[in-house]
């Protein structure tokens, strides 16, 4: 489905990324894991384009897409939600979605206004209220549905649970996990403990480069890494 | 400030002042007619810009280039291919697109102060040419039409010499022109150009190219600038180098600020509120852009919304408070 092979990406001077790569399988929510600053949102970056590996390169469904602009990108099936889920606050809910909507990909059911809206009942009744005026959980709802109104084949969620309450975490995750079979996920995620509970596979990462990768089950009880590198 | 649909009120407050504009000529004195057809002429030329500066959040300084294309172009079509007017008018909206087309494709990679003055910078060139290109533009003395054609509509015809006519024919031109801007703003690609304003990045997020959208703004602007410099173009009786001259782009700028960017009808008020402060001050002294400042200075200052935005976020700041 996706494959980063050996990305490296530099910020200005600042060498971010030094050789990073990774792979997510169809059906399946891989998590990348690390401490702040160890590369995980320039990953993201750098997969969709954003910030455009200066070496290696980012394989999707088989097409090179590094070096590609990000709208290209996007169109062609990969769904982001940054990471401070910044959505249009002058939009109503309704026209956030409108203006994230792109056609429906064969073999997958599309996303429709009314699909979205089952998904995410929270939002059906803020439909007409503008994005700005939302709560962070809403406003995170509202990101992951406007990548759905895109109709992705692969979903890239950039710190899903940054700053949001327990209860809208446990229900972010009953989405994300129910979303999987059709869509799989790539995440970062700075809470482990949420990671595990519904990934299924987990890279580490830190100062740019993977440390670690391997099944959630073995990653979640190995003490060793996560003392070392992710400091839980 | 926007509301997905029209209330009945403000489809009512628009009946009455269409029905009042219409019925102007009847018993204005002719001047006033004059004055009056220039502003209609001069909002929809504004209207246009703030589909860039207040949509998209590009602030166009060459927006007269493509005001003086239309009219050349309708110049143009009258003095040498014979055209009718609405033919005319055609003309200057099909080349004002065609310059919009090819400025834009070179402008819309930069924004804030480098994208205007990039088109400042092709804004000034369009003038020289206009100035300079005497066998097609006749230089500084512009290309004077001797006769503006009839207006024909089906069977029937008249002569737009008559100001009352010509104030009726440049409404109903201005009209159109205002309901496709408004379908413009109102359809999906409008809330893709709120978005642009907001934040370009997170457009590309969602799929848009952020160039391709801004391009298809600029075109649609020119196109709208275009049909209201071959209306002033008619009105005037002449093309001169001077529509193309930076600073008349800098009119649809002064009446957008005045009026308000963020509100579709901004931009034709302040272009009202532009007239009506120098036909008032003119009585008086010919420093008329002394006063034009006074008022300007203060609005940035205090009413950054302008002076209809502020009105209408007073209103509806109040019917808020009163439930």
């Amino acid at each position: 489905m996706l494959e980063v092979r050996d990305i490296h990406v530099y910020y200005g001077d600042s060498y971010i990324l030094q050789g990073v790569s990774l792979t997510v399988h169809p059906g399946e929510i891989v998590c990348l894991l690390g401490r702040n600053g160890a590369g995980k949102t320039t990953t993201m970056r750098g997969i969709l384009g954003y910030n455009p590996p200066a070496a290696g390169e980012v394989l999707f469904e088989g097409t090179r897409i590094s070096g590609r602009p990000v709208y290209e990108n996007v169109c062609r099936g990969i769904g982001y939600v940054p990471e401070d889920r910044r959505i249009f606050s002058d939009l109503t809910v309704e026209e956030n979605l409108e203006v994230a909507s792109l056609k429906p990909r064969p073999g997958l059911a599309p996303w429709t206004m009314a699909r979205i809206f089952e998904t995410f009942p929270l939002l059906a009744r803020l439909r007409r209220h503008k994005g700005g005026a939302l709560s962070g959980g809403e406003q995170q709802m509202l990101a992951i549905a406007r990548a759905l109104a895109g109709n992705p084949k692969l979903l890239l969620l950039d710190e899903p649970c940054e700053g949001l309450a327990p209860v809208i975490v446990e229900s972010l995750g009953d989405i994300i996990a129910g979303l999987k079979a059709e869509i799989p996920v790539l995440m970062t995620e700075q809470n482990a403990h949420f990671a595990f509970g519904i990934s299924d596979r987990g890279y580490v990462i830190d100062k740019g480069r993977v440390r670690y990768e391997g099944p959630i089950t073995e990653l979640a009880s190995n003490r060793d890494i996560q003392d070392r590198y992710l400091a839980v | 400030m926007r509301t997905s649909s029209l209330s009945a009120g403000r489809l009512g407050f628009g009946a009455v002042l269409l029905l009042l504009l219409v019925l102007c000529p009847f018993f204005l004195p002719i001047y006033w007619t004059l004055i009056l057809t220039e502003i209609l002429i001069m909002a929809l030329f504004a209207m246009s810009f703030n589909l860039l500066l207040g949509y998209t959040g590009l602030l166009s300084f060459g927006q007269a280039g493509m005001f003086g294309a239309g009219a050349y172009a309708a110049a143009l079509a009258i003095l040498k291919g014979g055209l009718s007017l609405w033919l005319a008018l055609a003309a200057g909206v099909f080349t004002a697109a065609l310059v919009a087309l090819v400025i834009g494709y070179l402008c819309v990679r930069r924004d804030e102060i480098y994208f205007a003055m990039i088109t400042l910078g092709f804004g000034m060139m369009l003038y020289t040419v206009a100035h300079n290109w005497i066998e097609l533009t006749g230089g500084s003395d512009g290309l004077p039409l001797p006769a503006v054609p009839p207006l024909t509509f089906f069977a029937w015809e008249v002569s737009l010499f008559d100001p009352r006519w010509m104030y009726l024919f440049v409404l109903a031109v201005t009209l159109l022109g205002t309901l496709v801007l408004w379908r413009v703003v109102r359809s999906p690609f409008g809330l893709l150009l709120t978005a642009i304003r907001e934040n370009r990045d997170r457009l590309a997020f969602v799929g848009a190219s952020v160039q391709n959208i801004r391009l298809a703004a600029f075109v649609i602007a020119g196109a709208i600038s275009g049909l209201a410099g071959a209306l002033f173009c008619l009105f005037n009786n002449m093309a001169t180098p001077d529509f193309l001259h930076w600073g008349f782009s800098a009119k649809p700028v002064l009446m957008t600020i005045l009026g308000g960017a963020g509100v579709f009808l901004g931009p034709a008020f302040g272009a009202a509120v532009f007239f009506a402060l120098e036909q008032a001050t003119i009585q008086i002294t010919e420093n008329w852009m002394i006063v034009l400042g006074a008022v300007l200075i203060p609005v940035v200052i205090f009413f950054p919304r302008g002076i209809l935005g502020t009105i209408l976020h007073r209103l509806s700041a109040g019917r808020r408070k009163t439930p």
